[in-house]
């Protein structure tokens, strides 16, 4: 296996990254809203900064565009992310 | 119906909107609820420029108007003109953090587009500016069509120009540029419009350190955070006692200034009794709780506005999943320390709702601060003031333990129903961690002064009534003269108290306890003030007996045994009317609430049993 998907869990702390892909088919229809609320979307400029539970298996709090998010790993295993110069892919696809 | 205008003020959560409601109108709030819900509808009276009042009601947080909770229903039906009980707003006044624009405008153009007049309040500038954000407030307003007043709320600054934009557009004033935002846009579309005008209303953005991501890197720590809160709650319980023995001397004090000036005026008889027995010593003995129940308000408020409550919950998360419940639940339970009411209305924020019904079942089980008067004065007459090292009292650190019990009572019994009731697929733990914040110290205040109101509003009240009525209960009928009979083995309560001691003489209890159990369905507290009344009605012309204080009337008559055992039923306490009927009107019918009771009586029933049977087999007396 290559490094490639990154998966949202697996990202290091504090390496900034943009989110690649959404599999919103593996999220229930309220979570993927609250997620789409909180401006998690393909593009968007995403940091992982802290992993909760002592033994790793708690949420993991990110930064995603300019607010600090807390999800559950099962939600950060949905999301793909792409480490990278900042020039690939700041906007989404207009 | 009111017939002033009425402004609605909405916003995401974390945008400052409660701050911003707070400055507006100062203490002139009203609390209430709206109709068929539990949802807290928080208004309050506000002068526009010219004086005129208006009405402001500030509205739940929510991020969209796709409602995920209760409280996001109701913002929603609210700018809709749907919400029972409330007009359609005049206005709104659409509050969004300006650090997070992209996130925020893009729920601004949903309420934009609904046509209402709309203001935007470009709340915390001073925080934007702290993260190295400049933004330019007037091509905001050109993109958005509307005015856009940059404020900080808790600076009190850009409140002038709010009110004299609101009373311009209240007169009808057309907005100052042509509406842009179009209804019926998919969220995408929005989204991308959003940052569109974001990207327009940024001067300069310069990435900087920030101060919440510096204490995160402690706070959120998997050990040193775990440690950290720990920590706040123990200093949070130890406070409870340290710092309110000086208010409550006063007020025990002045109950007794009082008592004796009524009783050296008044002549022997029954009013005089009625006065000093049931009004003076009952209340009394209630409201010198007051104190202690401000310092846990204290430290909940604190916990919620500076931020930290979702960190709390974040790291409560991975112990709470264990459970099958989810991090977001630990601030309804958290809040339920200080009443299980507002707890219990708290969770309506927790979208899932078998998560939400399991945490509406165990919040009883926090201590909240109604058993704290209970707690407090059988610790006072049963557990020596001794300094266990480390400066830690022995008093303080049962009371933590005390506490302990209950959320390790809540988790398994979580865990139980997890398993059986409420079983289902284990929520989800979604959260937005707000910016650490220092509050102003009129909202903390202001917070406790509404607490403060509650407090001696149930104590005039439920606690006065329940008082009273246990005080003739007990005064009726009258000994004969010359019969050697106590009184209160004579009266009503005592017969009905003696029949009950037949069920909770094996775990311990005496008549007295029996007695003071079934006014406490009322109200937890009043277990106190019913022990305070039996006492002093028992005490009758007996001086000595007179002087003496509830504790030490207790301790010199309570086996430790039964002391412990009444402790431990307290920890469960099952009986409190106003838990029972929130719970009712939260789950929409009479089942859960009759389960809660009856688990609840069961748990109390055996751990107060467990606990007499071991104190006595260990032969502590």
């Amino acid at each position: 296996m290559s490094d490639y998907p990154l998966r949202l869990t697996d990202l290091p702390l504090r390496q900034p990254a943009y989110v690649d892909l959404i599999d919103w088919t593996s999220l229930s229809a309220t979570d993927a809203q609250r997620l789409r609320e909180f401006g998690l979307c393909e593009g968007a400029s995403v940091e992982a900064l802290h992993h909760g539970g002592l033994l790793g298996r708690g949420p993991i709090a990110c930064r995603v565009g300019r607010m600090t998010i807390a999800m559950r790993r099962a939600h950060a295993a949905a999301v793909t992310v792409r480490t990278g110069p900042e020039t690939l892919g700041s906007e989404p696809a207009a | 119906m009111s017939a002033l205008p009425l402004v609605a003020l909405v916003g995401n959560p974390n945008a400052g909107k409660s701050a911003l409601f707070n400055a507006l109108t100062g203490a002139r709030q009203k609390l209430g609820n709206y109709p068929g819900v539990t949802v807290e509808r928080k208004a309050g009276r506000l002068s526009l420029a010219d004086g005129r009042p208006v009405e402001l009601v500030d509205l739940p947080g929510t991020y969209s108007l796709d409602p995920a909770s209760p409280d996001e229903q109701v913002t929603r039906d609210v700018v809709m003109g749907k919400q029972v009980g409330e007009k359609r707003p005049d206005a709104l006044v659409i509050v969004v953090d300006a650090a997070n624009l992209d996130n925020h405008l893009r729920f601004a153009l949903e309420l934009i587009a609904l046509g209402l007049p709309t203001i935007v309040a470009l709340n915390m500038v001073d925080l934007a500016t702290r993260d190295g954000l400049e933004l330019d407030a007037a091509a905001l307003s050109r993109e958005l069509g509307v005015p856009v007043i940059a404020t900080v709320a808790v600076r009190k600054r850009g409140l002038d120009h709010l009110r004299t934009e609101l009373e311009a557009l209240l007169n009808g004033a057309p907005a100052p540029y042509p509406a842009t935002a179009q209804p019926h846009r998919d969220f995408d579309a929005t989204r991308q419009e959003a940052r569109r005008i974001a990207r327009a209303g940024i001067v300069r953005e310069t990435p900087s350190r920030r101060l919440t991501a510096a204490v995160d890197r402690v706070a959120l720590h998997p050990i040193a955070g775990l440690a950290l809160l720990l920590a706040l709650l123990f200093v949070m319980f130890q406070a409870v006692y340290a710092w309110s023995e000086a208010p409550i001397a006063m007020i025990e004090g002045l109950a007794e200034a009082t008592a004796t000036l009524v009783r050296d005026s008044l002549p022997d008889g029954i009013v005089r009794s009625f006065l000093v027995d049931g009004v003076i010593n009952g209340v009394g003995s209630v409201v010198v709780f007051l104190p202690q129940i401000l310092i846990l308000f204290f430290f909940i408020l604190m916990l919620e506005a500076t931020g930290y409550m979702v960190r709390a919950a974040f790291l409560m998360d991975g112990i709470m999943a264990k459970v099958g419940l989810s991090g977001r639940a630990f601030i309804p339970l958290l809040s339920s320390f200080a009443c299980a009411i507002p707890g219990i209305m708290a969770t309506r924020t927790i979208a899932d709702p078998k998560d939400r019904l399991t945490t509406i079942l165990i919040a009883p089980l926090m201590t909240c601060s109604a058993r704290l008067p209970v707690y407090a004065v059988i610790i006072g007459a049963f557990i020596p003031a001794r300094d266990i090292g480390y400066g830690i009292g022995l008093q303080g650190f049962v009371l933590f333990c005390l506490y302990l019990a209950g959320i390790v009572g809540a988790m398994l019994v979580a865990l139980v129903l997890r398993l059986t009731v409420t079983r289902g697929a284990s929520g989800s733990f979604l959260m937005e961690m707000p910016k650490y914040q220092w509050p102003r110290p009129q909202d903390i205040l202001l917070g406790l002064w509404q607490r403060a109101v509650i407090f001696l509003k149930r104590a005039g009240t439920i606690i006065f009534t329940s008082t009273v009525i246990l005080w003739v209960l007990l005064s009726f009928p009258r000994v004969p003269d010359g019969d050697p009979a106590s009184q209160v083995d004579h009266s009503i309560a005592g017969r009905v108290a003696s029949g009950l001691n037949v069920v909770l003489e094996p775990i311990g209890f005496n008549r007295d306890i029996s007695l003071a159990l079934i006014p406490a369905m009322a109200a937890r507290e009043v277990a106190v003030s019913a022990l305070a009344t039996v006492y002093s009605i028992d005490a009758g012309d007996d001086e000595a007996a007179l002087e003496q204080s509830l504790g030490d009337r207790l301790s010199s008559q309570w086996p430790l045994p039964t002391a412990l055992a009444f402790l431990a039923w307290f920890i469960f306490a099952p009986q409190c009317i106003s838990t029972i009927a929130v719970t009712r009107r939260e789950t929409n019918g009479w089942k859960w609430p009759l389960f809660m009771v009856g688990y609840l009586f069961a748990l109390a029933y055996v751990a107060a049993g467990l606990t007499y049977w071991t104190a006595t087999a260990m032969g502590l007396a």
